[in-house]
């Protein structure tokens, strides 16, 4: 892997603040642009639907860091929680725009996630990922021991919920939330030991050393 | 039948000055500018149009994708001149008009209407056009026609919108004949005085303010008087969630969501939502069209 080395030195120097910076700034930036007449004229919707798309990419990039270890031996586990713990904070700003400037009401708020399964999914997927972020330190690392790994593996399902929400709120069949489950699907096979197995065994037996931690 | 007559748009005929004052006009004309007939659900006088910006920068036009920003975007590739629409069906003069023969003698009116969106938004729109019921009278209606089909321009090269299957293209709409004929529908040429900007549905369109703006089509190249009631794309694409009247009413949700209460465009970031009136604020003018109908069945 002539490319991967290259990479994963430069990756090495770049501080994991740095991520969690980059990560934050959009959801400023987008706040004040909606507020300033930047989003167009429906900034509400706008703001909803940018934060909701941005947590979903975070969560697809985060499926991404073990395939790629695995694979190509490109190594961005440093990163993996800052990507998780922003894509929880824009799913949580997602939510709050909804809840805080588009209905405002509480009884709007729970008829809509009883009786509409779209948002009844958005919040279960919510819901999966509120574990996920309250044990995303060191400390519970080493709390919950084998039982983190496990525990965490509660994202497929969170992001699987989140590009079924993406799908079934659009009006008709549109390319757009297909091509984000279809990429979610192909990412969490690829975590299926029958599909995972042959493919690593046409990328070589070298590969096995490079297995990581995490799932 | 193709005597060409010079192309006019509204703004030839008023100058624009005229339209920017607007609350001045609507002061002086009250509901006089509606032939009386809105003004009676909905008091003209007290609806204050959205700018011209907001009306043209967020649309539903799928043709040109499926954003709202697509259609100013990419609606300029639409060529809406030359522009000729069929009339075919259960009429007395059936043939392809040219648009400019088609408007000729019509009556020019400015009609300030509420415009209700099927995903709750609404926007105030100045729409100028004419009634529907003349049109229909220009060409002779038949004894055995019913229903009137619509149908939008599909010209793949230049809608990229139509490269994406999400409808089966061409866009089809329809009302039944009684509906059309209502002297609130109107076939609208331009908003704001100025001609139909190619997002708003350039040249002509329908608007039909008491149903949802899906109902509204735009771009229109044909017309078809029927006898049957005819297909129409967001009921072809899914019967449970549209139907064929789709008249606004906060009482019957959207399966995926509510349609008590919508959102005005161009309130900011911090507007909250109003209520959603029955037929969009026209019930007075338009529920006797439905007398003894279960608007919750037939929605």
């Amino acid at each position: 892997m002539g490319l991967a080395d290259p990479i994963n030195k430069t990756v090495r120097r770049v501080p994991v603040w740095s991520v969690y910076l980059m990560g934050a700034v959009p959801m400023g930036w987008l706040f004040y642009q909606g507020a300033t007449g930047g989003l167009g004229p429906e900034p509400i919707k706008a703001l909803e639907h940018r934060y909701g798309l941005i947590a979903l990419q975070l969560l697809v990039a985060g499926l991404c860091i073990t395939p790629l270890i695995r694979f190509v031996r490109i190594n961005l586990m440093r990163f993996r929680r800052a990507i998780g713990v922003l894509a929880f904070s824009y799913v949580a700003a997602h939510l709050l725009v909804w809840l805080v400037l588009d209905l405002r009401s509480i009884a709007l708020i729970w008829s809509d996630i009883v009786k509409r399964p779209y948002i009844t999914i958005g919040m279960v997927g919510f819901l999966c990922l509120q574990p996920l972020a309250m044990t995303s330190n060191n400390w519970s690392v080493r709390r919950l021991g084998p039982l983190w790994r496990k525990l965490h593996k509660l994202t497929y399902l969170a992001v699987l919920l989140g590009a079924v929400h993406f799908v079934m709120l659009v009006k008709g069949w549109q390319w757009e939330p297909l091509l984000y489950l279809g990429a979610i699907v192909c990412l969490l096979a690829l975590r299926i030991p029958a599909i995972q197995g042959p493919l690593l065994q046409v990328r070589g037996g070298a590969m096995k050393s490079a297995h990581p931690r995490g799932g | 039948m193709a005597i060409k007559t010079p192309k006019l748009s509204w703004a030839d005929v008023t100058p624009e000055s005229v339209f920017v004052n607007r609350r001045q006009i609507l002061a002086g004309m009250g509901a006089l500018s509606l032939g009386g007939i809105a003004g009676r659900g909905v008091a003209q006088g007290d609806l204050e149009p959205n700018s011209y910006e907001d009306i043209t920068s967020y649309n539903n036009f799928y043709e040109f994708g499926t954003g709202k920003e697509d259609p100013a975007r990419y609606a300029s590739a639409m060529t809406t001149d030359p522009w000729s629409i069929e009339i075919d069906g259960l009429v007395d003069a059936p043939g392809t008009y040219d648009f400019a023969e088609l408007v000729t003698g019509m009556t020019m009116e400015e009609r300030i209407y509420r415009f209700r969106c099927v995903e709750a938004w609404s926007m105030v729109i100045p729409w100028n056009g004419f009634e529907l019921a003349q049109l229909l009278d220009k060409v002779g209606v038949q004894s055995g026609a019913k229903y009137v089909a619509f149908e939008t321009l599909y010209r793949p090269e230049e809608m990229r919108g139509t490269r994406s299957p999400v409808i089966d293209w061409p866009y089809r709409e329809g009302l039944r004949l009684d509906e059309a004929m209502h002297p609130l529908t109107i076939m609208a040429t331009g908003l704001y005085g100025k001609p139909m900007p190619n997002q708003n549905g350039a040249p002509i369109r329908l608007v039909v303010p008491w149903k949802y703006g899906f109902k509204s089509i735009k771009s229109i190249v044909k017309i078809s008087l029927v006898a049957e009631e005819p297909k129409t794309s967001w009921n072809m694409i899914a019967p449970n969630e549209y139907g064929f009247y789709s008249n606004v009413n906060p009482a019957v949700d959207h399966p995926r969501w509510s349609q008590a209460t919508e959102r005005m465009v161009g309130g900011g970031l911090f507007a909250s939502r109003q209520d959603t009136l029955m037929f969009n604020g026209y019930e007075e003018d338009v529920a006797a069209l439905y007398d003894g109908m279960d608007l919750q069945k037939s929605f």
